[in-house]
């Protein structure tokens, strides 16, 4: 790899000991020997499994649970409903003032979306909590569901989530979040084109492969550690302290190398009820996802809908950019009000516009929750945008990489939420990219620089 | 439940247990051995993390049981290093940046080193073919091919 020094030249210093040497991974040595530790590679004496039975349905109400024939199962320790976990109803990002409360550890009257968690059962061995979980009899009464975001927005839609009592999240800034930057109606009047697209995604799996999963275990002391491949140790440890209403210092948690999580294991799932389940037995438990549970009940990359409306002038500038991003977070908030969120800053991509309109809105659906996964909230966007970028170009009959020199942020351009640009590097990196692809452009972009236009 | 014996060679050494009839391999050695380099991905023979060599061959371990393996040498990735020295597959995959979360690289390694055992020169073809009951959802296959290339160029080096 080369190292362009010729680059913002007066910013660099070449005589640091540590930026710009090569290191050797420090965890490398044990990956390829087998000694890395990951939580699963250690085993208790007495450890008890953890497995649950989920809901066959995308909605109902739930009439009546009976665990009897579960309880008698040969190797069956305990059995866990809602009414065993002291504070059942939570959110994850409740730990920054983004409420309200609107999940279940295990669902409690009611399932919304298929598979979640209803009661979870403990026994000797794997085997036996899985036989036993399929002895345990939920009565449901069938509820219509909506698995479509335009569905759901529908005045009769049917309520997904009574705990926001809307199909969408209720931001402060009303139903959707939002971006106003100068007048976008008067940019599309004096554009030359205006082109209006839509795109859409569905879910991603990320499909780790090592499966989401927690091992706890109950010291002399009161106090549980809790073996975790958590991506947010302390999110979890924070609310698995309000689950459980367990002060913190009683939980330990350790955690160490992930196999693979790419925002798959960020959401609090599995520590809570594995440690509730070693606080009601006294035993170390297990809780693991099957291959199956990981790539069916693990939250996925939000299913995405973008309408994109832009005018653009023939000699390339963007004047107007209008976008109404969709977030589908499935039954529960999880990560997305934030992801949608991230959206409205995102829309107006690298480039300068002087006049921007953002709606985002995080939308509820009887589908899997879906939470984080690799810059959830701008991947989606970003390919919308760059596609959309490719389009206009056509339209207006320009080189498509040109036609990005054109709006590319540069520093001291005020971004359309109201943040200036800094250390921009956007056009240095398009120059070297027309280098590295062989795709020549015009002399005068290859000589631009992000520093301050004018300057 | 009834337990039944077990006896077989790990990395050379011998071993004897008694296990729950049914037992997988990979419960065998991770559980009750204490050899946790095979890991469980799905355990259900589509993701290879579990693979080990038993006689000379590859498999499965989360689809063997382990009362088969009675009397079998059997060999996982956290034998190969003799003395401290990494066989050459662990030095390539480390150079190469062939590892990334690690949970797919003692199954990776394994199924290179029968390939290499059988084939001392294979074809980029052979090393794909090879590899391809190993899923890795983290660092590309193209550097874990590239180790794989490497270090059977410098066993035939050394071997010269
Ligand atoms: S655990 Fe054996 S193939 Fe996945
Ligand atoms: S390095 Fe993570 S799965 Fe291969």
């Amino acid at each position: 790899m080369e190292l362009r020094k010729s680059y913002f030249a007066d910013q660099r210093k070449d005589d640091l000991h540590e930026i710009g040497q090569p290191r050797p991974r420090s965890d490398s040595p044990g990956h390829v020997t087998g000694k890395t530790t990951y939580f699963a590679d250690r085993n208790f004496p007495g450890m008890l499994h953890l497995k649950m039975v989920r809901s066959p349905h995308h909605h109902a109400r739930i009439r009546s649970i009976d665990t009897s024939e579960a309880e008698k199962h040969p190797g069956v320790v305990k059995v866990l409903t809602a009414k065993d976990v002291p504070h059942n109803v939570y959110t994850i990002l409740i730990l920054i003032q983004i409420g309200p409360e609107d999940e279940t550890v295990l669902a409690d009257g009611k399932v919304r979306w298929k598979g979640e968690a209803v009661v979870a059962v403990l026994a000797e061995t794997e085997r036996a909590a899985q036989e036993a979980a399929a002895k345990v009899k939920v009565d449901y009464e069938v509820l219509p569901a909506v698995f479509d975001m335009e569905e759901a927005l529908k005045p009769d839609a049917p309520i997904v989530n009574e705990y926001h009592g809307r199909n969408y999240y209720l931001y402060d800034s009303g139903e959707c979040r939002k971006v106003r930057f100068g007048d976008v109606e008067a940019g599309f009047a004096t554009a030359d084109h205006v082109l209006e697209q839509t795109y859409q995604s569905s879910p991603i799996e990320h499909a780790p492969t090592e499966t989401t999963g927690c091992i706890v275990a109950p010291e002399g002391n009161d106090r549980f550690t809790c073996y975790t491949n958590t991506q947010a140790m302390f999110f979890t440890l924070d609310n698995a302290s309000i689950i459980l209403q367990m002060p913190g210092n009683k939980l330990h948690f350790v955690g160490g190398t992930v196999g693979g999580g790419f925002g798959g294991k960020v959401d609090v799932i599995v520590e809570p009820i594995a440690i509730l389940g070693a606080k009601l037995t006294g035993r170390p438990v297990c809780f693991v996802y099957s291959r199956e549970e990981e790539m069916q009940i693990s939250s996925p990359r939000a299913a995405e809908k973008v309408v994109i409306k832009d005018g653009v002038m023939n000699d390339g500038r963007i004047v107007a950019r209008k976008v109404t991003g969709y977030t589908d977070a499935g039954a529960y908030s999880r990560h997305s009000p934030y992801g949608a969120q991230k959206g409205a800053g995102h829309y107006p991509g690298p480039y300068t516009i002087p006049n921007v309109w953002i709606d985002t809105y995080c939308v509820y659906t009887n589908r899997t929750p879906s939470s984080a996964m690799r810059g959830f909230g701008v991947t989606i966007g970003d390919f919308a945008l760059e596609v959309q970028m490719d389009k206009l170009a056509r339209l207006i009959g320009m080189d498509p990489l040109e036609f990005r020199f054109i709006n590319a942020y540069r520093d001291g351009d005020m971004k359309a939420h109201r943040q200036p640009t800094e250390g921009a590097a956007l056009i240095e990196c398009m120059q070297e990219a027309s280098r590295a692809a062989n795709w020549p452009v015009a002399e005068k972009f290859m000589t631009m620089s992000s520093y301050a236009k004018g300057a | 439940m009834a337990k039944v014996p077990v006896q077989f060679t790990l990395n050379g050494a011998e071993k004897a247990e008694f296990i729950d009839s049914g037992t997988t391999l990979l419960h065998a050695l991770r559980d009750k051995i204490g050899d946790t380099s095979p890991k469980g991905g799905c355990h259900q023979g589509t993701c290879g993390a579990c693979t080990v060599i038993i006689d000379g061959e590859l498999r499965l371990s989360c689809l063997t049981l382990a009362e088969t393996c009675n009397g079998a040498a059997v060999t996982t990735t956290s034998g190969l290093s003799e003395g401290g020295v990494l066989h050459s597959l662990q030095r390539a995959f480390l150079d190469a940046f062939a590892t990334q979360c690690g949970f797919c690289t003692p199954g990776m390694i394994m199924a290179a080193k029968v390939l290499l055992d059988h084939t001392p020169n294979p074809s980029r073809e052979d090393v794909v073919e090879a590899l391809s009951g190993n899923i890795c959802r983290c660092t590309g296959y193209e550097p874990i091919i590239q180790a794989v290339l490497t270090a059977a160029r410098s066993n035939s080096q050394n071997a010269v």
